[in-house]
């Protein structure tokens, strides 16, 4: 919970993880991977909150406790497995790794499981298996993902709708997607959304969670956002331009809004690449800056707590304290769906 | 000290066309873009080191993060080979991309002049026109976003400007760059041509205009913020200055 000003935020850090990703376990994409990592949290961290290489690396379970529960501000956070075997031999930071922490502190996380459509058949048992396991109720798929001679995979491969049917009907509502720099086929841009489009349509009754709200596609995630209610954005990697850039981060926040609405935008850390207090500190403090206010309205206490917390909240059935709700009354930002502009998705 | 080789070059350019200086090859590869950020690749700092020995000129490229897109990454590759190759006085041009997961299936690809899809076999089905077309598309509309953003601080009413032509804009660099992008495209740039239009030439109507605006208006904060990131990610990656 994060106290300010007499005003409290119910605080769900949306997407997590506790990876391992030391010299005794990866290769020599591995190295690549996570070093891209740590230029993502040493270029977007402000200067105080930089770790060294070597805790990055590995940082360990303690130091996740400590950081997003004593320190953080955090009420509950969600693992987000990527698996990444054939980068890091043991896994990157996956749902059987996570479980040991969710399942000593099983008040504290939401431990979301995956599946990869390239295990086809003979993956499906083993998926339904873990999530009985587990108690998942949301998956994150990684279409990046390198596996064998394979680049990645998009949501539109036959495979991927049986897994999505088959979460379907296993409760497993929540389907986290994060698009990465290659996809099959290669000449393709690997960050289109427009597979996300057409699984939401396909499956009205799960949740499609488009992580780094679409960045480095914003606007196409926008454009699938308007049209699909069933389509919310993730706002890891988005949140900590709040220190280094705030006027491009008021403009993401203000695109949002006016496209997605206050309703559909869960906030994120992406822990460990940036520590959730300083970022749940800044974006309570921010304001629209003055001249942007009346193109992309105000950012109010109330759309901030459903940011923060109350939308991931009411995704994955989570109590919420008594008093920190929204206030209600106030005029809100954003537009309904069908109130949005109709889009061109050809540009 | 002067090599052989070197003087060879230097008579033989003198014969024919004089050797390029870095400063030309730098010009040259400042027409190069990156087709996602929309920004020459000497502007971005990708440009690591030109090297001119005689009539070979060798570039090295870098890039933001190890895992940029390959699909990008290839075609700033082939451009650079491509507008270097062209300058007078080249004979031999060698374009590497360093520190990159996909540096050696570009760099020889590149280099021995197949197609994409040939230097990634099983991974592609087919070439990068349709990935360079839909971004020269958004870099059009994110580009007509700045001018048309001028025009409305200047104090243009937003109706005003579906009556906008292309010659209604101000010379200057930003109105140099449109009206490229708009050839490139193959958009009418004749000054009578409407401003206001979409990627595909249609004429806005006043009716659709503010759904326009809002429209572009994310395309351009999209590849603004993409090119600020990516700024910062070459500068955190090399250790060079902003």
């Amino acid at each position: 919970m994060y106290e300010h000003n007499g005003d409290r935020y119910y605080i769900v850090d949306g997407h997590i993880h506790n990876w391992t990703a030391g010299p005794d376990n990866r290769n020599e994409y591995g190295e690549g991977f996570i070093r891209c990592f740590y230029d993502y949290h040493a270029n977007l961290s402000p200067e105080e909150w930089v770790w060294p290489l070597e805790k990055f690396e590995e940082y360990g379970g303690d130091t996740l406790l400590h950081d997003l529960f004593d320190e953080g501000h955090v009420d509950r956070a969600i693992f987000q497995p990527t698996y990444l075997t054939d980068f890091f031999p043991d896994g990157f930071n996956t749902t059987e790794q996570n479980a040991v922490l969710a399942e000593e502190h099983p008040d504290r996380f939401v431990l979301n499981s995956a599946f990869d459509p390239r295990d086809e058949d003979a993956g499906l048992e083993a998926f339904e298996e873990k999530i009985e396991r587990y108690g998942s109720t949301g998956v994150k798929l990684y279409t990046a993902e390198w596996r064998g001679d394979s680049k990645g995979w998009t949501l539109r491969d036959p495979w991927a709708q049986t897994y999505l049917a088959k979460c379907e009907e296993l409760g497993v509502t929540n389907i986290h997607v994060h698009k990465g720099p290659t996809i099959w086929p290669l000449n393709k841009d690997a960050f289109n959304v427009d597979d996300v489009d057409d699984a939401a349509t396909a499956f009205p009754n799960l949740t499609f969670i488009v992580e780094h709200v679409g960045l480095p596609r914003l606007e196409d995630f926008c454009w699938i956002g308007v049209q699909e209610p069933n389509v919310y954005g993730g706002l890891a990697v988005a949140m900590p331009f709040i220190h280094t850039r705030p006027r491009y981060f008021a403009k993401i926040i203000g695109e949002l809004l006016y496209w997605i609405g206050e309703d559909r935008l869960l906030f994120a850390s992406d822990y460990g690449i940036w520590h959730p207090k300083w970022l749940i500190e800044a974006f309570v403090d921010f304001e629209m800056p003055e001249d942007m206010v009346g193109e992309y309205g105000e950012l109010t206490k109330d759309v901030k707590r459903k940011i923060l917390g109350l939308n991931a909240a009411a995704l994955y059935d989570l109590d919420v304290p008594e008093g920190v709700g929204v206030s209600g009354g106030e005029d809100q930002p954003g537009m309904a769906v069908t109130d949005k502009p109709a889009v061109d998705t050809s540009a | 000290m002067t090599s052989t080789r070197e003087m060879v070059g230097r008579r033989t350019s003198a014969r024919r066309h004089t050797a390029p200086t870095e400063e030309v090859v730098r010009d040259a590869l400042g027409a190069v873009r990156d087709p996602e950020l929309d920004e020459a690749i000497t502007d971005l700092d990708f440009v690591s080191s030109i090297r001119i020995d005689g009539r070979s000129v060798s570039v090295r490229l870098r890039l933001p993060t190890f895992f940029c897109a390959p699909n990008f990454a290839w075609l700033m590759v082939t451009d650079a080979r491509r507008a270097v190759a062209a300058l007078h006085g080249v004979d031999h041009v060698d374009v590497a991309l360093d520190g990159h997961a996909t540096a050696k299936e570009i760099n020889v690809g590149v280099a021995t002049d197949v197609d994409f899809d040939d230097a990634f076999p099983g991974l592609a089905d087919g070439g990068l026109d349709d990935l360079r077309a839909t971004f020269r598309r958004k870099a059009f509309l994110a580009r007509q976003h700045r001018l048309l953003a001028a025009l409305r601080a200047d104090g243009v009413d937003a109706a005003a400007l579906c009556s906008l032509t292309v010659g209604s804009l101000e010379p200057g660099p930003e109105t140099a760059v449109y009206l490229q992008r708009r050839v490139e495209l193959g958009l009418d740039t004749d000054p009578a041509a409407p401003l206001v239009v979409s990627a595909a030439g249609a004429v806005v109507e006043p009716a659709d205009l503010d759904d326009h605006l809002a429209r572009i208006r994310t395309v351009a904060v999209s590849i603004e913020g993409n090119a600020g990131f990516c700024r910062g990610l070459l500068q955190t990656r090399y250790g060079t200055s902003p």
